[in-house]
């Protein structure tokens, strides 16, 4: 389907003309069973270069475009990490190596949002609510997709790490925001029941704020108690580095120690690399390092609840095939989007990837979007998560159905 | 029928006049207002002073500021706060140089590390202590506003040691003048030129000069946008603002040779610099306008189409009226915002006039309806606590902990400044974390601050102790409630009052300042 046709058949669907697609694994009901499934999201703010990721190095367009920070083929020194012998990992991804070779580890290459925004700002807010091209929407999937998960809802069910609630997470179900570093989990001056109580009753009388406050209370008590679990089965390990090791691991004790957390979303910074990139090593290696130590490390300590789980990594667009003026990136359209878990069908790039000649380049400068990065959400919702169509038709509203995909088995 | 009729048009009266004699604010009610929007929110006696001159005149001297005298016990803080007064290519100097020590030896690299936090903190020291102190607390506010309008990251490269030229230089002397002025200070100032990377956008033809560093040579060989989309995506039109990416390139072309050079700015030279040899002299096509080659005076113009277009002005009266008033601003006082800025070519003072004159600014249901962002929450509650503020450290503390580290926003958007963004479960009980340190006198804030590099010195000549012991300042006191509650007043419903009065005395203060109603304002 090219572009045009597809935003035409969006629009269709959008006006409500189109079912969604019908697939074979889809449940009739429209209240499946409860699962004990996971889903993790970690959002690379600021657009991550997908092409330094997933190298197509097979693809001599690559080098062409690409003279100073191309990743040098596998093989070379500071080369990429042969992954299908078309495409590579960047070598400061080393750390995913046997998650691949596990099969534990896809990607889905050229994905991305059908709106063609090269806003920062506009692109994450599209990919956080789930609707692409309309601002409109008051939630993010994640929520509209906690408000569908069957079973009992408890305070920590959907959990949000870092200081301020993000856009995919807002809405109408709760959701516990924790510390990231070393705050988390520590005592409150509240667990005094003398200097809780008296908070209570003022808050009580607030409409909007005192929901919040009551949130907060109940998911401290419940991150606590998972908390002490952990200090009694505290393993002998060598002290994480700081930043993103440091929180993946401690999500993983959090949702070893409690069963209750389904959802889990965390932000990364610091990609949007619009000059002297580096290669190897430089700017944007230094900054995929901490990202493949802590997602091996979250699926190492996630043992046997690994096999429940799937992470999803995504960004809002990728970055111009064309390196710039400055060693750099600017901002793109196709991205590549990872998917880790027990249940993916891993050791393999998805998607429907038509090469780097400038001919097939979106706009002559961006790799096009083939694949909707709702399509592959979409499918982690119905396949793992076990949601009907229904379901999804509320969670991603107006998106067509299907595809090819079969990422996760 | 008619008696009916007759009936209801009474009785819709009667509301109608409930309703209007409810919406009359008091006069502590409108000092109130005015203290938690143009300045961060009152400290002891500001109320008072405020119902005794009246609201409007108050508004009249915080938008005349050069007329306030600023306190001797300020200007002599601020004074010892060296780099307030240092020029960026002097800053820049000392940074390359201790740059190159720990390259050349890296047993200096603990110094540069020191140097650069010392650096940042006097940068923060400096914004704080007159967000806290000045009796310009509307241009502390505005400051604030326009520096997260025109974002720079201090974490980013040399933007640790120019942000603080980037405020005072670039800023600080337009935040009530016209807005072209503020507009061109940012384009130029080297913090923005490095951060959105336009010193290094230069034609697509360009070839650096022989002599040049053979890095260097590779590293500047073409167009980079970043600054030419984020100009006109966030600083001025919006992303519907109606151009497309053709007009970002475009744009990026015309902005080429805006640069500036680290090492001659480190000598004393220039900071701004247009570099002809770098500039793409071709002609340009820019939303729907044919732009012929003339050099710097390009951009010039693009800078003025761009601050007196109509986007323009929807855009930043929206972001005004949004920060003044409500989180979703009502359209009619937007409209009229621009239609000011438009015809005083984009006077801030003036547009900032009619803001505060406006009925929807004095609605009652927009008096204490906004979330208070941690910067204003933390602000507002030294302020009203008073306690004294030697040690600032804390304050930054508590700033990164509810995910609002000063000068640290890392995208060019800035900080919102709304609800949404900010009002959760988890930053709730962080708040009120701080408040019961705060009103119990245990923030270590009235301590002496050694900074690091001398901590640093002792370490290695082993006297440490006695500087520390110098440091250790007596224990900050508790805060009466009782005070308190004079110096917030109205800001506290009944309900809050009569809770508190039920609370134990020790718990007060801290009920008060972690209350839903201090969380607002």
């Amino acid at each position: 389907m090219d572009r045009r046709t597809f935003i035409r058949t969006m629009g269709f669907i959008g006006a409500g003309l189109i079912p969604m697609g019908h697939s074979a694994w889809a449940i009739a009901s429209d209240s499946p069973t409860p699962t004990q499934r996971k889903l993790i999201v970690i959002f690379l703010r600021g657009a991550v270069d997908g092409l330094s990721v997933v190298i197509p190095y097979s693809d001599a367009s690559y080098y062409r475009l690409r003279p100073n920070i191309a990743i040098p083929r596998p093989g070379v020194e500071g080369g990429a990490i042969n992954l299908d012998g078309r495409f590579g990992l960047h070598p400061a991804l080393g750390a995913l190596e046997p998650l691949w070779q596990a099969r534990k580890l896809a990607f889905v290459h050229a994905a991305g949002s059908p709106d063609p925004s090269r806003s920062h700002f506009d692109a994450q807010d599209y990919m956080e609510s789930g609707t692409p091209g309309r601002k409109g929407t008051v939630d993010g999937w994640l929520n509209r997709l906690l408000a569908e998960l069957p079973g009992v809802s408890t305070p920590t069910r959907a959990v949000a790490i870092g200081p301020i609630m993000p856009r995919i997470l807002s809405g109408r179900a709760s959701v516990a925001n924790i510390a990231s570093g070393n705050a988390a989990g520590r005592p409150s001056v509240l667990d005094r029941p003398q200097v809780g109580d008296a908070f209570a009753r003022l808050y009580q009388g607030d409409d909007k704020l005192g929901g919040a406050y009551k949130e907060a209370r109940d998911s401290h008590k419940e991150v606590m108690a998972s908390m002490e679990e952990e200090m009694r089965a505290a393993n002998g390990g060598a002290p994480l580095p700081n930043g993103f090791p440091q929180d993946a691991a401690r999500l993983a004790s959090l949702m070893r120690n409690n069963a209750n957390v389904q959802l889990a979303f965390m932000a990364l910074g610091g990609w949007d690399t619009h000059a002297n990139q580096g290669t190897a090593k430089g700017q944007l290696a230094s900054r995929l390092d901490p990202l493949g130590q802590g997602l091996a490390l979250l699926a190492r300590r996630l043992d046997t609840l690994f096999q429940q789980t799937t992470i999803v990594v995504m960004s809002e667009f990728g970055r111009t095939v064309r390196q710039n003026g400055n060693n750099g990136t600017d901002h793109g359209h196709g991205n590549a989007v990872w998917v880790l878990g027990g249940a993916v069908n891993g050791g393999k790039v998805y998607g429907d990837w038509r090469g780097l000649e400038e001919s097939h380049l979106y706009e002559n400068r961006d790799v096009p979007v083939t694949t909707d990065f709702r399509q592959i959400l979409a499918q982690i919702a119905e396949r793992h998560l076990r949601l009907s169509d229904g379901q999804l038709g509320r969670i991603f509203p107006g998106m067509s159905g299907g595809g090819n995909l079969h990422l996760i088995s | 029928m008619g008696h009916w009729i007759s009936i209801i048009f009474v009785t819709v009266l009667t509301f109608c006049a409930s309703q209007s004699s409810a919406a009359e604010l008091s006069g502590e009610q409108r000092a109130s207002h005015v203290l938690n929007r143009l300045a961060y929110g009152p400290r002891p006696g500001d109320i008072e002073y405020v119902v005794h001159i009246g609201a409007e005149r108050y508004i009249d001297e915080q938008l005349a500021p050069s007329r306030i005298p600023i306190p001797e016990s300020l200007t002599q803080r601020l004074k010892k706060i060296s780099i307030t007064e240092m020029p960026a290519g002097e800053l820049l100097r000392q940074f390359f140089e201790i740059q190159k020590a720990a390259k050349d030896n890296p047993d200096n690299k603990q110094q540069k590390r020191d140097l650069q936090k010392d650096i940042g903190e006097q940068t923060a020291e400096a914004r704080l202590i007159r967000a806290i102190y000045s009796p310009r607390q509307l241009e502390e506010v505005m400051v604030d506003f326009w520096f997260n309008h025109f974002n720079v990251f201090a974490g980013k490269g040399m933007d640790r040691v120019l942000v603080s030229s980037y405020e005072r230089d670039a800023i600080r002397p337009y935040v009530f003048g016209r807005f072209r002025d503020l507009l061109g200070a940012t384009a130029k100032h080297p913090a923005m030129l490095f951060y959105l990377d336009n010193w290094l956008s230069v034609a697509a033809d360009y070839r650096p000069p022989a002599f040049a560093p053979k890095n260097k040579k590779s590293n500047v060989s073409g167009l980079n946008e970043n600054y030419a989309r984020e100009l006109m995506e966030l600083h001025t039109l919006g992303v519907d603002g109606g151009y497309s990416q053709r007009d970002v390139t475009e744009l990026a072309r015309v902005l080429t040779g805006w640069t500036f050079n680290p090492r001659e700015m480190a000598r004393g030279g220039a900071q701004f610099h247009f570099d002809k040899t770098r500039h793409d002299w071709g002609s340009k096509d820019w939303l729907n306008r044919h732009v012929e080659p003339r050099g710097q005076n390009e951009g010039e113009w693009a800078l003025d189409v761009l601050a007196s277009h109509p986007a323009t002005a929807r855009r930043i009266s929206y972001r005004l009226a949004q920060y003044f008033v409500s989180d979703t601003p009502p359209q009619p006082l937007v409209d009229r915002l621009a239609r000011r800025f438009l015809d005083t070519q984009g006077d801030i003072a003036s547009v900032l006039k009619t803001l505060f004159s406006s009925s929807e600014f004095w609605e009652p249901a927009n008096v204490g309806n906004k979330f208070k962002t941690p910067y204003q929450y933390v602000l507002s509650a030294v302020r009203a606590t008073n306690v004294l503020i030697i040690n600032m450290r804390p304050l930054l503390g508590t700033l990164n902990q509810l995910g609002m580290p000063l000068y640290g926003c890392q995208t060019p958007d800035g900080y919102k400044n709304t609800e949404e963004a900010w009002m959760n479960p988890d930053a709730l009980t962080r708040r009120i974390n701080f408040a019961t340190v705060l009103a119990a006198g245990r923030l270590p804030l009235s301590q002496t601050v050694i900074p690091d590099r001398f901590q640093h010195i002792d370490k290695r000549q082993g006297v440490r102790g006695s500087h520390a012991d110098a440091a250790r300042g007596q224990g900050g006191l508790a805060i009466d409630a009782g005070q308190l509650l004079n110096t917030v007043g109205p800001m506290f419903s009944e309900r809050t009052r009569t809770v508190v009065m039920g609370a134990q005395p020790g718990l007060r203060s801290a009920l008060l300042i972690g209350s839903p109603d201090f969380m607002r304002h």
